[in-house]
C-alpha cells in the first residue's frame, strides 16, 4: 500500500530522471561491467535493461495469445517505461492498469494462471510487494503442492523493481529476496544487466513454477549491452561464473555483481591475485553446486548483498558453504551486506556494501 | 381481456419511461440552479449548497429475496423456477447426503478417527441451489463450507472421505487438513485455509475465461461474512468491477465468523451494500430458501457471461453447527437461538415441504434415502480407513514442477535416516515402494 505521495506521478518521473543521473551522483557505488558475450548467435541491438525487459515481454505477448501484462500504471508504459508501447501494440485487454492494490494484483495473477493464462504481474516497487506476501507465499508457492498437482499457477511471473537507486530511502530501495527465499515452491530471480534480464525473464515466464523476478532499478537505464533481438532463454537455478581465479570466491547478484567485479579488478591490480566472481542469478532454488565447487577450489568466500545482513540470503549460502566445503576453507566465510537498519536516505553511501567495504573484507579473508 | 390489460400495462410503462427520462434530463438544472455540473474526474455528481453527511441509515436496508415460505409454499408463482422433477429430487438428495455425511464425519472426529472437520448445517440450500444454477464447466472457488457444491458437481462421498483421511486415494495426496477438497475434473479449485485469498484469484480466472474464444463460462466465488472483512475481499470486488470480469461473488452471511457476531464484523448493511458502492450488480437472498438462491444464481450467471460483469449475491443464513470441531459455539451464543434456526428456518425441511407439495417426496422416501446416505458414508469410511497413507516421498513432490537438486538431496537424507530409524516412525501406515 504505497502512500499516495510516493505514487505521485510527478515525483516518479523525477525519480526516473534521477536514475539516469545516478552514474554521476553515485560514481562511488559501482561501475557497470557490460556482458560482452552473447548467449545465442544472431542479430543483436543495443538495449538498456528497461528495453531488454520490454523486448522479452513483447516476444511473450506476440507468441502467447493467453499472455497478459498488468499492474499499477503499466498501461501508459509503466513508471520505469518497461511496458512502453505494448498496450498500443497488443490492446487494452492484454496490457492494462489495475486498481492500486498489490494483494489484488498478485491474487488476480494467480487466478489468471490457474485458469490457463500466462500472467505477468508488475509490482511497482519491490518495497510494495509485502501486501501481496500472503498471496505469493501462502497461495502461489503452495498451489501445486496442496492440490496434489491438480492446480498450479506456474504461468505467473511477478516482476518488480528492487534495490538501491541513490536516493530511494526506505521504500524505494529494498531488496526483499531473502523473504521469498524461505518459501518453497517459488522461484526468485535477479538479473545483473540487459542480456541476463531478457533471457531470465523469458525463462521465468515460461517456467511451470511461479517466479518472482526482481529487477535492480538502477540498471534500467544505466546498463547498456548488445542484446540478441531473437528469442532466447537462460537457465533458472544456475549461477554464472563471470571471472575465474584461485584466490577467493566472490558471490553476489543484481547490481552488487558489478561491485564485486570491480573488487576483483582491484585485487588483481593491487594484490596480483585472481578471484572467481559468481553471479548467483537464481536465489531460489539456488546453484549450490557451482558455488561449492568454486569455494572448494579457492578455499575462501566473500558473499555480498545490498539487503541487511541478518537472515539475508548470504546466511544461507554461508551455512551451506561451511557444511559442504569445511575441509577446504582457509578462512571464515565473509558476508558484506547492508547494515541491519532500514534503508536510509542521506546515509545511502555509508549503508551500501560498496567496493571499499567488499575489498577490505576480501583482504581480511585473504590474510586470515 | 388479458391482452387488453397487457397492452395497457405496456402503454403505462412507456409513459412512465418517457416521464422518467424527462425528469432525469431536467433534474440537473433545477437542482443546481443552472450551475455547471462538477467536472472532477473522480465522480459524476451535481453540486449542492447544503452540507449533508450520509451514514448507514441514509438508505433503506437491501431487502431479502424469497421464493417460498417456511412451509415450502411459493409466494408468487411467476418466481417459481422451472426445474425438472428429477433435478429437484436430486437436489434434495444431495442436501440429505450432505447432512448425513456431516453428522457421521463430525462424530468420527469426536472419536479421533479424523483430525478435523467442519459441518455445513443450515447452509445446505446455498450450496445446492447455487450449484444447480451453474454450468458444470463454471469454475468454482470455495472457502471451505461449500461441500454441497462439490457433491452436486459429482464429487463422491468416497472422494470426500478419502481427503479427510488423507489416504492414498486422496487427490491432494494427504497434504492438507480435512475439508480442503479440490477436483480439477469437476472445475473445483482446491480449497486453502487463508481466508478470502481465493477471491482476487477467482477474479483473475474470470478474466482469463473472458479472453477465451466464444466463452460461455463464468466463475463463482464463495466466501463468508467474516472473510469479507479481509483486504483481499475488497480488492476482488474492485478488480472484478474495473476489469469487467464474468464472476459471481456469493457471500454466505451466516451471522458468525467463529465467535464473532456480524455486529463486530461490520456496521453497514451487511455485505450486499458494498456491491453497488463498487459498481457491482447486487442482490440479497434468503439462503435458507433454495429456490431463491437458485433464481439469483441463474440470473446472475446469465448476466455475468453475457455482459462480462460481476454480480454479488449475499445469501442470508445461520450457521447452525459449531464453526469447526475445534469450537464449542455455545460458549458465545444461546442454545435457544440455535434451536430456532434448526427448527423453524432450516433449508432442508423447507425444500422438503416444497417437494412434498408437488408430490415428489414423502416420508417413506425420506426414510430410505436417509438410511442409504448414512450407509454410504459408513461403508466408505470403513474402506477409507483401511487404505494406506500416500508414500512418504509424496511429502517432497509437487513443491516444484521438477524437483530441484536441494530437495532431491533432502529426500535422500530422509531415506537414509528412515533406513536406520525405521522403527521410530509409523512407516507401516504409509504406502511403500
Amino acid at each position: 500500500m504505497a502512500s499516495l505521495v510516493t505514487k505521485n506521478t510527478t515525483l516518479l518521473i523525477k525519480l526516473i530522471k534521477n536514475v539516469t543521473n545516478n552514474s554521476k551522483r553515485l560514481s562511488s557505488h559501482f561501475i557497470y561491467y557490460p556482458d560482452n558475450e552473447v548467449p545465442v548467435e544472431g542479430e543483436t541491438a543495443k538495449m538498456n535493461m528497461m528495453q531488454a525487459i520490454n523486448n522479452a515481454m513483447d516476444i511473450t505477448l506476440k507468441n502467447d495469445p493467453t499472455a497478459v501484462l498488468f499492474g499499477e500504471d503499466v498501461g501508459f508504459g509503466g513508471v520505469f517505461r518497461c511496458s512502453l508501447g505494448l498496450q498500443e501494440k497488443y490492446g487494452k485487454d492484454r496490457v492494462f492498469n489495475t486498481p492500486l492494490c498489490e494483494q489484488g494484483i498478485a491474487g488476480f495473477g494467480i487466478g489468471l494462471a490457474t485458469a490457463g493464462a500466462t500472467a505477468i504481474a508488475e509490482i511497482q516497487f519491490a518495497d510494495y510487494i509485502f501486501p501481496a506476501f500472503d498471496q505469493i507465499v501462502n497461495e502461489a508457492a503452495k498451489a501445486r503442492y496442496r492440490s496434489g498437482g491438480q492446480f498450479a499457477c506456474g504461468a505467473l511471473t511477478v516482476r518488480s523493481p528492487c534495490s538501491a537507486v541513490g536516493h530511494g530511502a526506505l521504500y524505494h530501495s529494498q531488496s526483499p529476496e531473502a523473504f521469498f527465499a524461505h518459501a518453497p515452491g517459488l522461484r526468485v530471480v535477479v538479473p545483473r544487466g540487459p542480456i541476463t534480464a531478457k533471457g531470465l525473464l523469458l525463462s521465468c515466464i515460461r517456467e511451470p513454477d511461479p517466479c518472482i523476478f526482481l529487477e535492480p532499478k538502477i540498471l534500467y537505464r544505466s546498463a547498456n549491452e548488445e542484446v540478441p533481438v531473437g528469442d532466447y532463454t537462460l537457465p533458472l537455478g544456475k549461477a554464472q561464473v563471470l571471472r575465474e581465479g584461485d584466490a577467493a570466491t566472490l558471490i553476489a547478484w543484481g547490481t552488487q555483481v558489478h561491485v564485486l567485479l570491480e573488487v576483483a579488478d582491484m585485487a588483481k591490480e593491487k594484490l596480483g591475485v585472481m578471484c572467481d566472481v559468481i553471479d548467483l542469478q537464481s536465489i531460489l532454488p539456488w546453484d549450490e553446486e557451482t558455488v561449492c565447487n568454486s569455494v572448494k577450489k579457492t578455499g575462501r568466500c566473500v558473499i555480498s548483498h545490498e539487503a541487511p545482513l541478518t537472515s539475508g540470503f548470504g546466511a544461507e549460502i554461508a551455512a551451506t558453504v561451511q557444511e559442504q566445503c569445511f575441509l577446504h576453507l582457509e578462512a571464515p566465510v565473509s558476508r558484506v551486506c547492508g547494515w541491519d537498519a532500514p534503508f536510509p536516505h542521506v546515509f545511502e553511501p555509508l549503508y551500501l556494501p560498496d567496493k571499499w567495504r567488499c575489498y577490505q573484507a576480501l583482504l581480511d579473508t585473504l590474510h586470515y | 381481456m388479458a391482452l387488453r390489460t397487457g397492452a395497457c400495462v405496456l402503454r403505462y410503462n412507456a409513459l412512465r419511461t418517457t416521464a422518467r427520462s424527462l425528469f432525469t434530463r431536467t433534474q440537473p438544472e433545477s437542482t443546481q440552479n443552472n450551475v455547471k455540473p462538477a467536472e472532477f474526474p473522480g465522480a459524476k455528481a451535481p453540486y449542492v449548497t447544503e452540507m449533508k453527511f450520509l451514514n448507514e441509515t441514509s438508505y433503506d436496508p437491501i431487502p431479502i429475496y424469497r421464493v417460498m415460505d417456511n412451509n415450502g409454499a411459493v409466494f408468487e408463482s411467476k418466481e417459481e423456477p422451472s426445474i425438472e422433477k428429477d433435478t429437484l429430487i436430486h437436489m434434495y438428495k444431495i442436501m440429505i447426503q450432505l447432512s448425513q455425511m456431516d453428522k457421521i464425519l463430525y462424530e468420527s472426529q469426536r472419536q479421533g478417527r479424523i483430525s478435523f472437520y467442519m459441518t455445513n448445517y443450515g447452509e445446505e440450500g446455498i450450496h445446492v441451489g447455487s450449484a444447480a444454477a451453474l454450468s458444470p464447466e463454471d469454475l468454482v472457488f470455495a472457502q471451505y463450507r461449500e461441500v454441497g457444491v462439490f457433491l452436486y458437481r459429482g464429487v463422491t462421498v468416497t472422494d470426500i472421505v478419502n481427503q479427510c483421511y488423507g489416504n492414498v486415494e486422496d487427490l491432494g495426496k494427504g497434504r492438507q487438513m480435512p475439508v480442503h477438497y479440490g477436483n480439477k475434473q469437476h472445475n473445483l479449485v482446491t480449497i486453502s485455509s487463508p481466508l478470502a485469498t481465493q477471491m482476487p484469484q477467482a477474479v483473475g480466472a474470470a478474466y482469463a475465461l473472458k479472453r477465451q474464444e466464444n466463452n460461455d463460462r463464468c466463475v463463482i466465488c464463495y466466501f463468508g461474512d467474516g472473510a469479507a472483512s479481509e483486504g483481499d475481499a475488497f480488492s476482488a470486488l474492485n478488480f472484478a468491477a474495473t476489469l469487467d470480469c464474468p464472476i459471481i461473488f456469493l457471500c454466505r452471511n451466516n451471522g458468525y465468523a467463529i465467535s464473532t457476531p456480524t455486529s463486530e464484523q461490520y456496521r453497514g448493511d451487511g455485505i450486499a451494500s458494498r456491491g453497488p458502492a463498487l459498481g457491482i450488480r447486487t442482490v440479497r437472498v434468503d439462503g435458507t430458501d433454495l429456490l431463491a438462491v437458485y433464481n439469483a444464481v441463474k440470473e446472475s450467471r446469465e448476466f455475468a457471461v453475457k455482459n462480462n460483469k460481476p454480480v454479488l449475491i449475499e445469501a442470508m443464513s445461520y450457521r447452525v453447527g459449531h464453526h469447526s470441531t475445534s469450537d464449542d459455539s455455545t460458549a458465545y451464543r444461546s442454545i435457544e437461538e440455535i434451536q430456532k434456526w434448526t427448527n423453524d428456518e432450516s433449508p432442508i425441511p423447507k425444500f422438503k415441504m416444497y417437494l412434498e407439495s408437488k408430490g415428489l417426496w414423502d416420508a417413506e422416501l425420506e426414510k430410505s434415502w436417509a438410511k442409504e446416505s448414512r450407509d454410504t458414508v459408513l461403508r466408505t469410511m470403513q474402506v477409507a480407513e483401511k487404505k494406506k497413507l500416500p508414500h512418504w516421498k509424496e511429502m517432497l513432490e509437487d513443491v516444484y514442477y521438477e524437483m530441484p537438486s536441494r530437495i532431491q538431496k533432502q529426500m535422500q537424507e530422509m531415506e537414509n535416516h528412515l533406513k536406520k530409524y525405521s522403527d521410530k516412525y509409523p512407516l507401516n501406515k504409509f504406502q511403500s515402494d
